[in-house]
C-alpha cells in the first residue's frame, strides 16, 4: 500500500473520460484502487498487475468468469491475463452503467467464448453452464439435462442453424434479453 | 428441432474450421482479434487449428470497418491504445479545422462534459444510493428491484404531498396568519349543516388520547389532517382563490401524475415484454447469458446464487418436460382436469366471497359500535375501531396459503402456477379495500326505511368525508404496525431459534427468505389506500412517505441480518414490469371510489369546502361559467359529444393502424429468419460441392504433379477432411 495516492494528470483524465464510459469520479476511484493493487504510488501507467493480484479485488473475487474477464481485457503479449491501468479502465468502462448494449454484448461474447475461436459452440456453452452452476460434481446438471439445455439455447439463438452462436446471433439474442443490462454491471 | 445435417454439428465435438469458411467476408467482418497478435500467431499455435489469412482478408476487414467511423470512439470494442490510435486517425482525416470549426468542436465537447457532470451530480443525490448498492452486492438484482421500487414510491408520495400542500393547505395556513378577505362556505339547508363537536369533553384519560391518535378521532378530527377542516370557499387578495376548485383539481392531478409517471417507468419494460417470445415464461438464453449478476461481491451470496441458478435451470428443464407431457394428454384426462379446475375455481370464489362478507360484517359492526359511543375499556375500544383492518389483514394472511395449496391440484406448469397464485393474491388484497369502502358507503347512505333528506345519513355522519378519511388513516397506521410487528416479533426470533436450536421441525421451517412478491403486494396495498384516502385526508401522502422510509430501513436491516436469498429467485426484469402492472391495477382501483364519490355522492353540508355544491364535481361547471367567454366556449366544445365521438374514432383508427403495422413487421421477421436459415444451408451445400470438386481435381493433379497440397497463394485452401458434411437430400 502506498502512502499518498498520486494524482492523475488532468489531460490524461479528460482523455480517459472521452475514451471510456466512466465519469471523472469513477476514473479517480479506479486509479486509487489500482494503485493499491500495484502496491506503490507512482507506478507508470503502463505497468502491469498480475492476474492473481487483480483477482483479489472483491468485485472479481467471487465471479465465476474472473479469469476469462482478465484474459479478455488483457493486452499483454504473454497472454497471462495481467492488466495495465488502461486495461482496467477498459474493463470498468465495458461493465459500467452507461456502456452501450453493443459494447456489453461484444465483451460478453468474448468472455463466454472459452476457446477464443469466434463462435460459441456446444463445448463453450457447456463450460458456461458449468461455470454458472458450480464446478463440483453435485452441482452440475446431468448429461441428459445438459443436452436438453444446450439444444434449447441453440434453438433460440442459432438463426442460421450451423450449431454455433456467432457474434451477431449473440447480439441479437442479447438485445431481446431484458436482464442482461442490469446484470452485466460492475461498479466499484 | 434441428434436422439431420445440423445434428452432425453438435453430436460430435465442434468441426474444425474450414479454411474456406474463414475467408468469407461475413467471417472477416466478425473477426475481432488484434491484427498484430494474429500475425504473430499466424502459423499454428498448437490448438490444432491453422488459420491462414489470405492476403485479401485485410481488405475485407477495412471495408467493413468503414461504417464505424460515424460512432463515437468510446463505443468501439477495442482496447485503449487502439481507441487512441483511432481518435488520432479521425483527427488527421478530419483535417485542419479552421478557427470556427475548432471553436464549435470545443464548445460541443465542453457542453457534453458539463452534461455528464450534471448527470453525475444528480445520481450522487439519489436517495439511498449506498444502501441499495450494498443490497445489490449481497443479494443480486432481484431483491434490489423491490428496494428501488420502494424508493420510487417514496418519491411519488412526497410529490403528491407537495401538490396537496401547495394548492390546498398552504392557502389555508396563510389565511390563518394573515388577514385576507375570506368567504366561508355556507349553505341554506339548515338541518344538514349541524356539525356537533366531536372532541371529548371533561376529564380525558390518557389512553383515550392514544385511541384518538391512532384512529384520528377526538382532538385530531378538526385539524389539517382531515377534509372537514377546509371549509373556506374563496380567498380574496390580489385575485380570488377558489379553494374547492383547487382541492378538486389537486386530487385529479395527483391521480394523473401517478398514472403518467408509472406508465413512463414501465414503458421500457413493456416494450421488451412485447418483443420477447410470448409462449416462454423466461427464455433459456436470458437465463444463461444474463444469468450471473456481475455485481455480487459477497462469497456467500455467490455460492447461493450458483445454487439458485442450478435450481432454476433444473426447474425450467423439468417444466419443459411437463409441458411436453401435458401436450400429450388424452381427451379423457383433459376433461377430468378441466372439471377439476372449474370446481376448484368455484371453491376459490367461495373463499373470496366469505372473506368479503366477513369484512362487510366487521365494518358494519365497527361502525355501529362507534356510533353508539358507549365507553369501554381501552383495548376493547381500539379493537372495535380497528376491526375492519384486523379482518382484512387476517384474510390477506390466510388466503395466500389456501391459494398456494389449491393450485397444486390444478396441474398447471410451475411457472404458470406462480403467476396465477400471485394474480389471485393481488385481486384479494385490492378487492378487500373495495369491499370496505362499499360497506362504508352503504352505512353512510342508509337512513332507515325512508330516503335520506340530505343524500346521506346526516345524524350519524354529519361529516362523512372526514369519517372515510379516518378509516383510511386507520388502515395506513395498522398496515405499518403489522409490518413492523412481523419484522420485529417474527423474523428476528425466527433467526435466533434457527441458529441455536437444532430440532428437525425448526430446520424444516428454515431461515427466512425474502419473498419479493408478497412484500411488493404489501406496499402496493398501502399505496392504493393512500391514493383513495388523500382526497379525504390531505396529509396522508406525508404519513405514507414517512411510513415507507421507515419500512425501507426495517426491511433492509431485517434482510441483512435475517434472510437468505430465495431458492426460486424472482427475475429482475419481469419483476419490475410485474410491480408496475400491479401498481397500475391499484391505481385503477383507487380512482374508482374517488371518482364515484366526487361525481355521484352528495358532499356533506356540515363541513369541508364543497358545502354549497350538490356534488363535489359541481364546482367545475360553476367555475367554467365564470371564465371569459372565449375560453368557456372552447372548454364546452371539448366536453361536447361531437368532439368526444370524433376523438374516439380517430384513436381507434390510430390503434388499428399500429396493430396492423406490428403484425406486418412480425411476418417480415419470420420470413427473414427462414431466409437466413436457408442461406446458411445453401452456403454449406456449396462448400461441400467445392470440397468435392477440389478433391477430384487434386486427385487428378496429384497424379500428374506428385503434390498433394496446394498453398494459400492460389486463393484456395485445402479443407481439412476431418468432418464430412452431409448435404440435404
Amino acid at each position: 500500500m502506498g502512502g499518498t495516492a498520486s494524482k492523475l494528470p488532468k489531460d490524461l483524465l479528460s482523455e480517459y473520460q472521452e475514451l471510456t464510459f466512466l465519469t471523472k469520479q469513477e476514473i479517480l476511484l479506479a486509479h486509487k484502487r489500482f494503485s493499491e493493487l500495484q502496491g506503490r504510488e507512482n507506478g507508470p501507467y503502463s505497468s502491469r498487475v498480475s492476474m492473481e493480484k487483480v483477482l483479489t479485488l472483491p468485485e472479481l473475487k467471487s465471479n465465476p468468469f474472473r479469469k476469462r474477464i482478465c484474459h479478455v481485457f488483457s493486452t499483454s503479449d504473454l497472454r497471462d491475463g495481467s492488466l495495465t491501468f488502461e486495461d482496467f479502465l477498459d474493463l470498468l468502462s465495458a461493465f459500467s452503467d452507461s456502456a452501450t448494449l453493443e459494447i456489453k454484448s461484444h465483451y460478453a461474447f468474448r468472455i463466454f467464448d472459452f476457446d477464443d475461436d469466434g463462435t460459441l459452440d456446444a463445448r463453450d456453452l457447456e463450460k458456461l453452464v458449468n461455470c454458472l452452476t458450480g464446478e463440483t460434481d453435485d452441482t452440475r446438471l446431468t448429461v441428459e439435462e445438459m443436452r436438453q439445455l444446450i439444444s434449447n439455447i441453440l434453438e433460440e439463438s442459432d438463426i442460421d442453424k450451423d450449431g454455433t452462436v456467432n457474434l451477431s446471433e449473440f447480439q441479437h439474442v442479447i438485445s431481446r434479453s431484458p436482464d442482461f443490462v442490469s446484470s452485466f454491471k460492475i461498479v466499484l | 428441432m434441428m434436422d439431420a445435417p445440423d445434428a452432425v454439428f453438435w453430436d460430435r465435438p465442434a468441426p474444425v474450421g474450414h479454411l474456406l469458411l474463414d475467408q468469407l467476408p461475413s467471417y472477416q467482418s466478425l473477426l475481432y482479434r488484434r491484427k498484430s497478435s494474429v500475425r504473430r500467431r499466424g502459423s499454428g499455435w498448437g490448438s490444432g487449428r491453422s488459420r491462414q489469412l489470405s492476403v485479401s482478408s485485410g481488405k475485407w476487414a477495412e471495408q467493413t470497418h468503414s461504417g464505424e467511423e460515424l460512432r463515437p470512439v468510446r463505443e468501439l470494442p477495442k482496447n485503449m491504445q487502439d481507441k487512441r490510435r483511432e481518435k488520432q486517425q479521425r483527427l488527421q482525416q478530419g483535417g485542419a479545422l479552421t478557427g470556427w470549426g475548432l471553436w464549435r468542436l470545443n464548445v460541443h465537447r465542453s457542453l457534453k462534459r458539463l452534461k455528464e457532470d450534471g448527470v453525475d451530480l444528480l445520481s450522487a443525490l439519489q436517495l439511498w444510493r449506498t444502501d441499495i448498492h450494498l443490497i445489490e452486492g449481497m443479494f443480486g438484482t432481484g431483491i434490489l428491484s423491490y428496494f428501488s421500487f420502494l424508493r420510487f414510491l417514496v418519491l411519488l408520495n412526497f410529490i403528491m404531498f407537495l401538490l396537496m400542500f401547495v394548492f390546498v393547505m398552504l392557502p389555508v395556513i396563510l389565511t390563518s396568519h394573515t388577514s385576507h378577505n375570506i368567504t366561508y362556505s355556507s349553505t341554506n339547508v339548515s338541518e344538514c349543516s349541524v356539525y356537533p363537536a366531536s372532541s371529548r369533553q371533561g376529564l380525558v384519560a390518557f389512553h383515550e388520547h392514544i385511541t384518538d391518535l391512532l384512529s384520528g378521532t377526538g382532538f385530531l378530527e378538526r385539524t389539517y389532517l382531515f377534509y372537514g377542516y377546509y371549509n373556506l370557499e374563496f380567498i380574496h387578495s390580489h385575485f380570488t382563490y377558489n379553494l374547492p376548485l383547487a382541492y378538486l383539481l389537486a386530487t385529479v392531478s395527483y391521480l394523473l401524475l401517478s398514472l403518467v409517471w408509472i406508465v413512463k417507468r414501465s414503458a421500457s419494460g413493456f416494450k421488451r415484454k412485447l418483443i420477447q417470445d410470448e409462449d416462454r415464461f423466461q427464455s433459456f438464453c436470458n437465463k444463461i447469458f444474463a444469468g450471473w449478476d456481475f455485481c455480487i461481491t459477497n462469497e456467500n451470496a455467490a455460492r447461493l446464487k450458483r445454487s439458485s441458478l442450478l435450481y432454476e435451470m433444473k426447474t425450467d428443464l423439468e417444466e419443459e418436460r411437463i409441458k411436453r407431457r401435458m401436450a400429450n394428454r388424452t381427451r379423457g384426462e383433459r376433461c377430468r382436469i378441466y372439471v377439476l379446475r372449474a370446481g376448484l375455481n368455484l371453491f376459490v370464489m367461495a373463499v373470496l366471497v366469505t372473506c368479503f362478507y366477513c369484512i362487510y360484517v366487521a365494518t358494519v359492526f365497527s361502525q355501529r359500535k362507534q356510533v353508539e359511543g358507549a365507553k369501554s375499556a381501552f383495548l376493547q375500544e381500539l379493537v372495535v375501531e380497528y376491526l375492519p383492518s384486523i379482518v382484512i389483514t387476517l384474510a390477506n394472511f390466510i388466503t395466500p396459503l389456501i391459494f398456494s395449496l389449491i393450485i397444486t391440484f390444478e396441474d398447471y406448469s410451475p411457472a404458470f402456477e406462480i403467476r396465477f397464485t400471485l394474480m389471485r393474491c393481488v385481486f384479494m388484497r385490492l378487492a378487500s379495500i373495495g369491499v370496505l369502502l362499499f360497506s362504508l358507503w352503504v352505512q353512510i347512505t342508509f337512513c332507515g326505511s325512508s330516503e335520506c333528506p340530505c343524500g346521506y345519513n346526516h345524524e350519524i355522519y354529519p361529516c362523512w368525508e372526514t369519517h372515510v378519511g379516518q378509516e383510511m388513516y386507520k388502515l395506513v397506521i395498522f398496515d405499518f404496525l403489522i409490518i413492523a410487528a412481523v419484522t420485529v416479533f417474527v423474523e428476528f426470533p425466527r433467526k435466533i431459534i434457527v441458529n441455536h436450536c437444532d430440532h428437525g421441525l425448526v430446520r424444516w421451517w428454515g431461515q427466512q427468505e425474502f419473498a419479493v412478491p408478497q412484500n411488493v403486494l404489501e406496499i402496493v396495498y398501502g399505496q392504493t389506500i393512500c391514493w383513495i384516502g388523500t382526497f379525504y385526508c390531505p396529509l396522508l401522502p406525508a404519513i405514507n412517505t414517512v411510513k415507507y422510509v421507515l419500512v425501507f430501513y426495517l426491511k433492509k436491516v431485517s434482510l441483512v441480518t435475517n434472510c437468505r436469498p430465495a431458492t426460486r429467485p424472482f427475475r429482475a426484469s419481469s419483476s419490475h414490469f410485474f410491480f408496475l402492472v400491479v401498481l397500475l391495477i391499484g391505481l385503477a382501483l383507487a380512482s374508482v371510489p374517488v371518482t364515484v364519490s366526487i361525481a355521484e355522492i352528495q358532499a356533506s353540508r356540515a363541513c369541508g369546502p364543497f358545502v354549497s355544491y350538490s356534488t363535489s364535481w359541481q364546482v367545475v361547471p360553476r367555475g367554467i361559467t365564470q371564465l371569459p367567454p372565449g375560453l368557456r366556449s372552447f372548454l364546452l366544445a371539448l366536453a361536447s359529444e361531437a368532439f368526444a365521438v370524433s376523438f374516439f374514432v380517430i384513436t381507434c383508427l390510430g390503434m388499428f393502424y399500429v396493430i396492423a403495422l406490428a403484425g406486418a413487421h412480425k411476418r417480415v421477421i419470420e420470413q427473414l429468419r427462414d431466409q437466413l436459415a436457408m442461406e446458411g444451408r445453401d452456403k454449406r451445400f456449396l462448400i461441400q460441392k467445392l470440397y468435392q470438386a477440389q478433391q477430384a481435381s487434386f486427385g487428378r493433379s496429384a497424379d500428374s504433379k506428385g503434390l498433394r497440397r496446394n498453398r494459400a497463394d492460389t486463393g484456395l485452401c485445402l479443407v481439412e477432411p476431418s468432418v464430412v458434411l452431409e448435404t440435404q437430400a
